[in-house]
């Protein structure tokens, strides 16, 4: 243990014994970060699950208003991005360096077309006065009392996504700095960590788009009675 | 330097290709299973539906198929804290009624 003689690498640096020790330190980092995002979008889970449970016709009647296929294809073009993380991680474990460069510039594209088409649905709030706060704002078949609650719905809806929209913001601005490392050569198949941790990175916010598509826009879309 | 027991785990492009597609279906299953009229059961099987493609996320975009045990641990906890967080949240907030009493 106490030869600390090795010259030091981006994969090995001096404090560490091997190789995969500092591996695992760097990926138990970044989980224990996520840990602490999953608690902080957790207080917006929780705020979400109590207003939902005490005004449910409204949350649904609110739901109702988005555009559900719009909404999925989006899903599906942000699993496609994670797909593509996915594989740009894989090239790295080859130590493949032009692959790493080409999965990770599709990421980001994918990444591109869904905050294109979130921007494209924020804007269509405005458009049919669905902005809490706005003095026009109105929300068909609610009656004038329940106005304010679907206001807290569309509350929840702009900070949920917005916040979501942020770390996809932080994800590309990671993915470029990946993408000019990665096209300088720095990544091979001994030292990958950081295509490998932004990788996590982009599948946990990944995850977090996983519930808000059925919480947000899938409450009861059966025809009304 | 290199320890032959802790050699990564590459998983192939195959099974990257299904998880996809498989993610891709639940995310169309899920929003055609909306428009059915299951009541409350909806919410359940939307969760749960939700529920399947973290775990195909989690276990092989994120890799915790071969992640070691600390970091399956941190996890586990993780979530652990997250449930803590929800269920004393709504027990609170859905027995809030029940008692006909001052001061609830």
């Amino acid at each position: 243990m106490a030869e600390h003689a090795h010259t030091e690498t981006f994969a090995l640096r001096v404090q560490f014994d091997t190789e995969a020790q500092q591996k695992d330190a760097s990926t138990l980092g970044m989980w224990i970060f996520l840990i602490t995002e999953i608690m902080f979008f957790g207080g917006m889970f929780a705020v979400y699950t109590v207003y939902r449970s005490w005004y449910p016709d409204v949350f649904a009647i609110a739901s109702r208003s988005l555009n559900e296929i719009i909404g999925a294809i989006n899903t599906g073009v942000l699993l496609l991005s994670s797909f593509t993380m996915v594989m740009a991680v894989r090239a790295g474990q080859l130590g493949q360096q032009k692959m790493i460069v080409i999965f990770l510039i599709l990421t980001l594209l994918f990444g591109g077309i869904f905050l294109g088409v979130k921007a494209y649905e924020w804007n269509e709030k405005f458009v049919e006065h669905h902005i809490p706060g706005q003095a026009d704002f109105h929300l068909d078949d609610v009656l004038p009392g329940d106005q304010g609650h679907a206001q807290l719905f569309f509350s929840i809806y702009f900070a949920m996504t917005g916040l979501h929209a942020l770390h996809m913001v932080i994800g590309v601005g990671l993915l470029l700095t990946l993408i000019v490392q990665a096209n300088k050569g720095k990544f091979s198949a001994s030292y990958y960590t950081p295509v490998d941790v932004a990788g996590l990175y982009w599948h946990f916010v990944d995850v977090i788009w996983i519930f808000l598509f059925p919480l947000l826009y899938l409450i009861d879309r059966h025809p009304v009675k | 330097m290199s320890d032959p027991h802790e050699t990564t785990h590459i998983d192939s492009v195959g099974t990257y290709v299904k998880i996809l597609l498989a993610l891709l279906v639940a995310t169309g299953v899920t929003t055609a299973v909306a428009r059915v009229d299951l009541g409350a059961f909806s919410t359940v099987v939307a969760l749960g539906i939700a529920c399947g493609k973290m775990l195909l996320v989690a276990l092989f975009f994120m890799h915790i198929r071969h992640s070691n045990k600390l970091t399956r641990l941190v996890v586990v906890g993780g979530l652990l804290w997250l449930a803590i967080l929800l269920l004393l949240t709504m027990t609170d907030f859905a027995t809030r009624g029940i008692l006909g009493v001052p001061g609830k």
